[in-house]
């Protein structure tokens, strides 16, 4: 360690102000702040520094998504071998999918935090830590078989319109990662949605067993095929198709327990988004008809189906779009899970609501956050008034 | 005494840049959305609004010592009603097709903010032959921004320009390359119209607000 710092000490004179590489200061301290904590000291006044920087509480969250990326790995190589009928061993299974996903990760960082740097340069900023985050969660959003241009395309498009244009990281209104999504779903449906593409090798169509059915538990739920649906269980462990990472709750959970366990995610929205979810779900039980089979489907298996789990523990506890107070969290995590369900079942243009309601609820967080604090403000104003 | 002076030149040339009415002004958007998606269309919704705005300042700034002030409105109106009539006959008669494409969207340049606005703000106290000119200058500024969000959506949501395969005849397509399908939904033409607002205030340092 001793080593590298002192390699870092060596250097940096190029990089401060008047040095070879002037230019390059943001990039540097991008580098240095990565490698060590910083020593910033604050002058006026008195301040403690927590640790916890942001690049810290970022690297906690990629640390929570590892279980459902490693558990994506595995299940793009067992569906896959399911799918051609053929038969893999764990590893086997976990390498395919490795080799798969790998180059969607290295595209999404690559072509994020590419854009990231260069907006810091023209704009003298540091280069801020937020893109490490998207920029795991877009690959585990995705189906496996998607273009990796299209990944760059998404990825580019929603770092530049969903970030940079409002100022960086904590300026963002709506979730990056769910903007590259949002982005691929509506400019490439054909690679988003249907039955073929959650499958590695299933829209080329070779080798494919016959008869053999790619369409995700959501869509079969959403087009009526009750009987299809896999057993409580696989939805929970996830071994079902679908995105990248989002098919297994377990792993999913496991992302949850640590957030909460370091304090970085919200446990009041991550617990007010299920509760949503299983209102909606509870209430469209209670409308469901013959006719209808998908409203009658058990709350407690939506939260288990599609992006539910995923969206509400990774996305919709982002700390700069949600809500910030912490009532203003309840409502916000409330009314996320509530709107999902809705899109989900209601809407047959969109088998997944997820994506649609939290970034719909971004845009809310604002205004929920302002009427909690006028509220707030009009009581303690009436309480001086009795005082006096 | 040449037929522009510097100051006439400048109504010309500052609604294209400086006193864009889209992108500066902010006016006209609901059309620059709406007509945007093929490049046909867009160019012959500017010339639509050019002749329209062109003539109406004409007009008006003819008549503007005759109009009482407290119904200029109505009267603006009737000009600019009768222009566009005019404008939606002939493309009936000339250019079906894009008529049809166009639909309400010719009838609805009576409500296009730009001309109102030139109206008031330029012809009721101007000269004819700078109304002419300030018409001309607006409607192209309108014009410029309306043809390449056209240009860029049409190319990269449908591949073609002008109705022209540009990308099959590249072979693009054959490499992988998809059209964008956001492209053609109205949302696009919004950030299209804001990324050219970026641009354009990033490079024009007297645009940028404090």
């Amino acid at each position: 360690m001793n080593g590298l710092r002192k390699l870092v000490d060596n250097i940096k004179p190029n990089f401060e102000k008047g040095g070879k590489f002037e230019k390059l200061h943001s990039t540097f301290e991008a580098f240095e702040t990565f490698l060590f904590v910083p020593n910033k000291v604050t002058f006026k006044g008195s301040h403690i520094r927590d640790n916890m920087d942001m690049k810290r509480a970022m690297s906690v969250v990629v640390m929570a998504l590892i279980p459902a990326l490693l558990f994506g790995m595995w299940n793009t190589g067992y569906q896959h071998a399911l799918s051609t009928g053929q038969e893999y061993t764990l590893m086997e299974a976990f390498w395919f999918g490795f080799l798969k996903i790998l180059p969607i990760i290295i595209v999404s960082y690559v072509a994020g935090l590419g854009v990231e740097f260069i907006f810091a340069q023209i704009r003298h900023h540091e280069v801020n830590e937020g893109f490490l985050v998207s920029g795991m969660l877009i690959p585990l959003i995705v189906p496996v078989d998607v273009p990796l241009w299209m990944v760059a395309v998404a990825t580019i498009f929603a770092v530049v319109i969903g970030k940079e244009v409002f100022g960086g990281t904590g300026m963002n209104i709506v979730n990056p990662a769910l903007t590259a999504r949002a982005f691929l779903f509506f400019a490439y449906p054909s690679h988003m949605s249907g039955d073929k593409v959650w499958i590695e090798g299933m829209a080329g169509g070779e080798g494919i067993v016959d008869g053999f059915s790619g369409a995700t538990p959501l869509a079969n739920a959403a087009s009526g095929l009750m009987d299809k649906l896999p057993s409580t269980w696989d939805m929970f462990l996830g071994i079902i198709p679908g995105s990248i990472g989002e098919t297994s709750t377990l792993a999913i959970l496991l992302g949850a327990i640590f957030l909460l366990y370091t304090g970085v995610g919200s446990w009041k929205i991550m617990l007010s988004f299920f509760a949503g979810g299983l209102a909606m779900g509870l209430i469209l039980n209670g409308f469901a008809t013959d006719t209808n089979p998908y409203m009658a489907l058990p709350a407690y298996q939506h939260l288990l189906l599609g992006g539910f789990a995923f969206g509400g523990i990774f996305m919709a506890t982002d700390p700069v779009t949600a809500a910030q107070t912490e009532r203003g969290k309840w409502i916000y995590g409330f009314l996320t899970g509530f709107i999902a369900i809705l899109v989900r079942v209601l809407n047959p243009a969109y088998p997944e609501g997820v994506m649609l309601a939290i970034l719909l609820m971004n845009v809310f967080a604002p205004l929920i956050d302002y009427y909690i604090i006028q509220g707030n403000i009009k009581r303690r104003l009436k309480r001086a008034k009795v005082a006096a | 005494m040449s037929l522009f002076s510097s100051k006439d030149l400048k109504l010309l040339t500052n609604p294209l840049n400086v006193d864009n009415p889209i992108t500066v002004q902010v006016l006209g958007i609901c059309s620059a959305l709406a007509v945007t998606v093929k490049v046909e269309p867009a160019v012959v919704m500017s010339l639509s609004v050019l002749a329209v705005l062109a003539f109406a300042n004409v007009i008006i700034s003819l008549l503007r010592n005759t109009i009482p002030n407290r119904i200029r409105i109505i009267v603006q109106l009737v000009v600019i009603a009768s222009l566009v009539i005019l404008v939606d006959q002939v493309l009936k008669a000339f250019l079906y097709d894009v008529s049809k494409q166009l639909s309400v969207f010719v009838g609805l340049i009576i409500t296009n903010c730009i001309i109102m606005g030139r109206l008031e703000a330029f012809a009721l106290g101007n000269k004819p032959w700078p109304s002419f000119l300030d018409g001309v200058g607006n409607a192209a500024g309108y014009g410029v921004i309306l043809i390449l969000v056209a240009f860029l959506r049409e190319l990269l949501g449908s591949g073609t320009v002008w109705e022209y395969p540009v990308f099959e005849k590249l072979g693009i397509y054959s490499i992988g390359y998809e059209n964008n399908g956001l492209m053609i939904l109205p949302p696009m033409a919004l950030i299209v119209v804001g990324i050219i607002i970026w641009v354009q205030r990033s490079r024009t340092r007297e645009l940028i607000e404090d």
